[in-house]
């Protein structure tokens, strides 16, 4: 009974039960051994038997029904382009092959529950490891085998072999590590595409802002003015991401303050330009609230006050997000009066400061 | 008239004369109903009519020529397309103070919204209340429209408009249910914590965009159960209870004997 049990320490395996109960340790519970065998209500009446069988056969016969359902499903209701009709047909397919499939499921399992025999069977547990004569002889083995290469005594085979295993996995490190990436331009962390001169534009048409358009209470998702031709190249769509930023038309008596130096305007007339890439983990942050003038970030709910230098007023963000210094031109477009100057976005190596 | 006297008393009197006041109650009324008035043009009786509706229902908290005060902003200014979203969502007049207000059924007719517009609008210039054609959703390139929604809007009202959360109460609603004029007056004119989108910054045309791709959205999701399109926290309940129950159950089935 205790066969297919842990084997038990001598000690505790040569005890009287009788005296284990005394004292009253979780060994004073006895192996309940397995439960007596009930037979089946199949085993012992013919027609519960005859019943259950019927009842393995309809779950069989679901199943062929499902599928020809699907395949009848495929042909009549195929979707016809509108929403609607491509959910109608997916949940009508999708049904159907539900029903196919589980019926042969239920089907296989009710069938081997009531119907295959139901003996309980002991597999007994074995130690892991191997007995001792086998080990021995395994052991012998290896190193007659290693004797027999004379790996030891003949060096320039030794120095061969490890030289040709160790250089394989360069076939595969060196295209691996190349793929990353050709461009190892650090610095390019530090800057994005605005610099001097360049107008600032709605994303993602492309149209530069005049700041006379943007009323009080606005809020323009600003990308760097590009022609359409470049809009599409790749490297700009890499650059843009890093590049966008949040514009704002305050009430210039609303506007406490901002990130400009002594002697430095960055702001127009209310007008405000924060990097949209959070200074926490660089989720990018637009939930403005024009009332409190709170700007949120949607992953953590860093808050930054768009009124006040977008000084973080809650929330994981430890840095206020980076301003954008603007101006307008002769023909009264926003332009940026050079890039930010800081780097944008999360700790970049601790800003590299 | 004596046979009239003399049957005054008749049991059918009362009933025969409160016939004849509700016809006389009814025909009074409908010589004296208002007609409704076409909304686009504001009349001078139409101004008129709306300051008083004003003075009745919103002076207590805008002021009584609509300057403002501690509580409420002013309305100089704000335009027809700003009265007509405010009251025709039941949003105004306000039911009580809380971080917005809120949607509810509204509180004045077509008509009367139409003059409190007109009596605002005189006020001072604003932006008006669109026309048919300007919200025409037919008229709208959905996948433009899906371009600048996930640029400007998705970030609050989530990127198939089922609404998301704000700071400290405040919400950005769903926009499936809102009319098309709704949207779009709303993007002209930044209700609450909604920034201003101009004409400007996002075109008549593309604002048509905007309402065609929000329009499409109301057919619900191509994918089948959206869960309320809200991410991973409502699919993370379904496959975690409703589906890890489900192979839960299946295991406890399989492994039980049968009777």
């Amino acid at each position: 009974m205790s066969d297919y049990q842990n084997p038990r320490s001598p000690e505790s395996s040569h005890r009287e039960v009788g005296h284990r109960e005394q004292h009253g340790s979780l060994d004073t519970f006895p192996d309940p051994g397995l439960p007596e065998h009930k037979s089946r209500q199949a085993d012992r009446d013919p027609r519960a038997a005859k019943r259950a069988e019927r009842q393995v056969a309809t779950l069989f016969g679901i199943s062929a029904i499902g599928t020809i359902v699907a395949l009848v499903v495929y042909f009549v209701i195929p979707p016809d382009g509108t929403t609607a009709g491509v959910r109608l047909s997916t949940l009508a397919l999708g049904l159907a092959i539900a029903f196919a499939l589980l019926g042969i499921g239920f089907g296989a399992v009710h069938w081997a529950k009531v119907l295959m025999s139901d003996h309980e069977k002991v597999d007994e547990r074995h130690p892991i490891e191997s007995d001792p004569e086998t080990r021995t002889a395994a052991i012998a083995e290896l190193e007659a085998g290693v004797k027999d290469s004379g790996i030891a005594r003949r060096g320039v085979l030794k120095g061969a072999v490890i030289s040709a295993l160790a250089l394989f996995p360069l076939t595969i490190a060196v295209p691996l590590v190349g793929s990353v990436g050709g461009d190892w331009n650090v610095s390019k962390f530090k800057h994005t595409l605005w610099k001097r001169g360049t107008r600032l534009a709605i994303d993602p048409s492309g149209r530069p802002i005049k700041a006379a358009d943007v009323t009080i209470g606005s809020v323009v998702h600003v990308i760097p003015e590009a022609s359409q031709e470049e809009m599409q190249s790749h490297e700009w769509i890499t650059e843009k991401a890093k590049a966008v930023v949040l514009l704002v038309r305050l009430d210039p008596r609303d506007l406490k303050s901002d990130q400009s130096p002594e002697g430095e305007t960055w702001s127009y007339d209310g007008i405000v330009a924060f990097s949209k890439i959070c200074t926490h983990v660089g989720c990018p942050v637009a939930l403005y609230e024009q009332q409190t003038h709170h700007l949120l970030c949607p992953c953590h709910q860093s808050t930054f006050d768009v009124a006040d230098s977008a000084k973080v007023v809650f929330g994981p963000a430890k840095r206020p997000l980076p301003q954008l210094p603007i101006t307008v031109d002769d023909e009264g477009y926003l332009v940026a009066q050079s890039g930010f100057h800081e780097p944008i976005g999360p700790s970049f190596w601790e800003r590299l400061k | 008239m004596k046979a009239l006297a003399a049957r005054r008393h008749h049991r059918l009197a009362p009933v025969v004369l409160l016939l004849l006041a509700l016809l006389v109650t009814g025909g009074v009324y409908a010589a004296f109903a208002p007609t409704p008035a076409n909304a686009e043009t504001a009349s001078t009786e139409d101004i008129e009519t709306g300051k008083k509706l004003f003075q009745a229902n919103c002076a207590t908290c805008h002021g009584p020529n609509a300057e403002g005060s501690d509580t409420a902003p002013s309305l100089v200014g704000v335009g027809a397309a700003s009265v007509d979203f405010q009251v025709s969502t039941g949003r105004m007049p306000m039911q009580m103070d809380g971080p917005q207000a809120l949607q509810k059924p509204r509180q004045f007719d077509e008509e009367q919204t139409a003059q409190l517009a007109a009596y605002v609008a005189s006020l001072g210039a604003g932006p008006a209340v669109p026309t048919d054609e300007q919200v025409d959703a037919s008229l709208g390139d959905v996948a433009n429209g899906a371009a600048i929604f996930r640029t400007n809007c998705a970030m609050c009202h989530n990127a198939v408009g089922a609404g998301g959360a704000l700071s400290e109460g405040k919400f950005a609603p769903p926009l499936w249910d809102t009319s098309e004029r709704n949207i779009y007056q709303a993007m002209l004119t930044g209700p609450q914590s909604m920034p201003v989108f101009n004409d400007a910054t996002i075109t008549p045309e593309e604002k048509r965009d905007v309402i065609a791709f929000l329009v499409d959205q109301r057919e619900g999701s191509a994918g089948g159960l959206s869960l309320g399109s809200l991410g991973p926290v409502s699919e993370g309940l379904w496959a975690w209870i409703v589906g890890m129950g489900l192979l839960v159950g299946a295991a406890v089935w399989i492994g039980a004997k049968s009777s």
